[in-house]
């Protein structure tokens, strides 16, 4: 099992979603190595699973594992932060 | 463009909304409802959907929530009645669940969108078919996240977006105050074709809830402030008053006031749709007139229903026994109901939806009420008022007749304050007064209008005797004044003189 298990709720095919794709996976060879799992879901074509995990806003990260879980919403164009929130050293 | 598009209504099921919406909510559309806390906005965003469910087509409906879990709406609408999880296990009820999640600590990095929101409410509408969603409360959503800007132009998207849904919508929007900005957020208003208001105001130290139609978008609705209650077991009822019309027909079949010398003077009896006023300081016979109208009433087989707001059940009994009639052998013989109550019990409107329940399941021929005075201490002048349009006109329009009465304040002469709001509305005033002549209190009574008939002008010296009641004399003569207080003594031929100057 990998060390970080991550879900990435995007929508369609939007310039929003495709940045928050390429932002995490860029961040993550860089800091994660292959050490990471990200599953992608496509709430327009997943909605069923948008309602379980209660998703409202698009791109929603959910980090799963490790502990704690994280909740981080938007296009992830900001790394730093991002990292920050992750608890990537 | 020289056609027209008619917009087509929905009738929500609400009742009294549909009457002050013209029919309902403009069907396919998205309709505002903005009200301060408290104002029952989530009950009204509820029954919408309920009422649905419950019409005739049965239509499914989605409630999105914003604010409150789906557990709480739940547990809270029990108490209305509602089973709402009974629904959702007959698919007719969904909820999209957009509440804050205590676990979830939402982080912002970068721009975001609400695709996700609007993709699980579609998927919704389209699972179970509704025609119907509500969302409450729309602005409950800035709360979850730091960009505001976002928010509102991610909300106005939903808004227009849920209009291409081909359902009804309602959304609620929170107020700060009951007389300013129609929502907090201003943007909820832009979405919205239509705009509801519901306030819960203080008015001279009462609580009172009105609803008002602001706009409905190239449709037609009825203006101004309705007032309205929420009832367990039926939700917000919408006292829809001046939205009745004048339609009632007027029978000219007579009934009896239940004293024979009393239907002489009204020419014949009462009309059998008409509204009687009696005005009498206290002692005056004001509820033995009231027991001889519906004595008279059961008498003739009709069913008779009383609301007493001043005695007890002991006390109506055993004034009435005093006075020969036996309302306990009149209630077993099921034509006859007596309804007491403290008006202290509730407010006005709620008061005037009991009444309003009570004669649509006992379907009563004759109403009275003893008294409307006492319904006056606990209202304000407004609701007092629309109340009394609001049940006069109910009660005419099933041909019920109507006996209220009124407590004038001074002993003798005067009117009530009673009187002066409700003389308009009916169709004949009695008036009881007290007579001071040659050291002595005596009775004196008149008919002061009997609309559509002839009706005896003179005033009546009258008597209470055990046993009998109320026993009309004859009239007094060679006095003046009687109705105001001031009495003075007209000599003999002074009367004869002034009746000669009428003659051909």
């Amino acid at each position: 099992m990998k060390q970080y298990l991550m879900k990435l709720f995007i929508a369609g095919d939007s310039s929003r979603s495709e940045r928050a794709v390429k932002n995490l996976k860029q961040l993550c060879d860089k800091v994660m190595f292959d050490d990471y799992e990200i599953i992608i879901i496509d709430v327009l074509e997943q909605p069923n699973i948008a309602e379980e995990e209660k998703i409202i806003a698009t791109p929603t990260l959910l980090k799963l594992n490790p502990y704690p879980q994280r909740r981080i919403i938007g296009d992830l164009s900001d790394s730093d932060k991002l990292l920050g929130i992750l608890g990537v050293k | 463009m020289n056609h027209k598009l008619q917009i087509e209504k929905l009738p929500t099921g609400i009742a009294g909304f549909d009457k002050i919406a013209n029919g309902g909510l403009p069907k396919g559309r998205t309709t505002l409802v903005a009200g301060t806390s408290g104002s029952a906005k989530t009950v009204f965003a509820s029954q919408f959907l309920v009422e649905g469910i419950l019409g005739k087509d049965n239509e499914g409906g989605v409630l999105v929530t914003f604010e409150e879990s789906p557990a709480d709406i739940r547990r809270n609408m029990m108490s209305l009645g509602w089973a709402i999880d009974e629904w959702e296990r007959d698919g007719k009820w969904l909820f999209v669940d957009a509440s804050p999640q205590a676990d979830h600590n939402i982080d912002e990095v970068g721009d975001f969108d609400f695709s996700a929101l609007l993709a699980r409410i579609e998927y919704a509408v389209r699972k179970i078919d509704a025609k119907r969603i509500s969302l409450d409360s729309l602005g409950a959503v800035f709360s979850h996240f730091a960009n505001s800007s976002t928010v509102r132009r991610e909300l106005f998207r939903v808004g227009t977006a849920v209009k291409q849904f081909g359902v009804t919508a309602l959304m609620t929007a929170e107020r700060t105050s009951e007389y300013g900005d129609i929502a907090r957020y201003n943007v909820e208003e832009f979405v919205a074709d239509n705009v509801i208001i519901l306030r819960n105001v203080l008015d001279d130290t009462k609580r009172r809830r009105t609803m008002e139609i602001l706009k409905f978008r190239g449709t037609s609705h009825q203006k101004g402030e309705f007032p309205f209650s929420v009832i367990p077991g039926e939700g917000i009822v919408v006292i829809a008053l001046s939205a009745l019309e004048l339609e009632q027909r007027s029978s000219t079949v007579r009934i009896t006031s239940g004293n024979v010398d009393m239907d002489e003077m009204c020419g014949g009896g009462l009309f059998r749709d008409s509204i009687v006023l009696v005005s009498g300081a206290t002692g005056t016979g004001k509820t033995l007139m009231t027991t001889g109208f519906l004595a008279g009433g059961a008498r003739n087989g009709e069913r008779c229903l009383l609301f007493a707001f001043e005695e007890s059940r002991e006390q109506l009994m055993r004034n009435a026994t005093g006075w020969g009639v036996d309302y306990e052998q009149m209630e077993k013989d099921g034509n006859f109901k007596i309804v007491c109550a403290y008006p202290e019990t509730g407010s006005l409107e709620d008061h005037y939806i009991s009444i309003k329940s009570e004669i649509d399941s006992f379907k009563p021929n004759r109403l009275a009420v003893d008294s409307l005075s006492a319904l006056e201490r606990v209202s304000t002048r407004n609701s007092f008022r629309e109340f009394l349009i609001g049940l006069t006109s109910y009660i005419k329009h099933q041909e019920i007749a109507g006996l209220f009465t009124a407590t004038a304040q001074s002993l003798t002469g005067g009117t009530s304050v009673t009187e002066e709001h409700i003389s308009t509305l009916t169709d004949s005033i009695v008036l009881l007064r007290y007579v001071e002549m040659g050291g002595e209190i005596r009775r004196g009574l008149t008919v002061l209008k009997m609309r559509g008939s002839m009706h005896d002008k003179n005033i009546r010296e009258y008597s209470i005797v055990d046993g009998k009641g109320m026993q009309i004399g004859q009239p007094f003569r060679h006095v003046a004044g009687i109705l105001t207080g001031n009495l003075r003594y007209v000599a003999p031929d002074e009367l004869d003189r002034m009746s000669g100057l009428f003659k051909d």
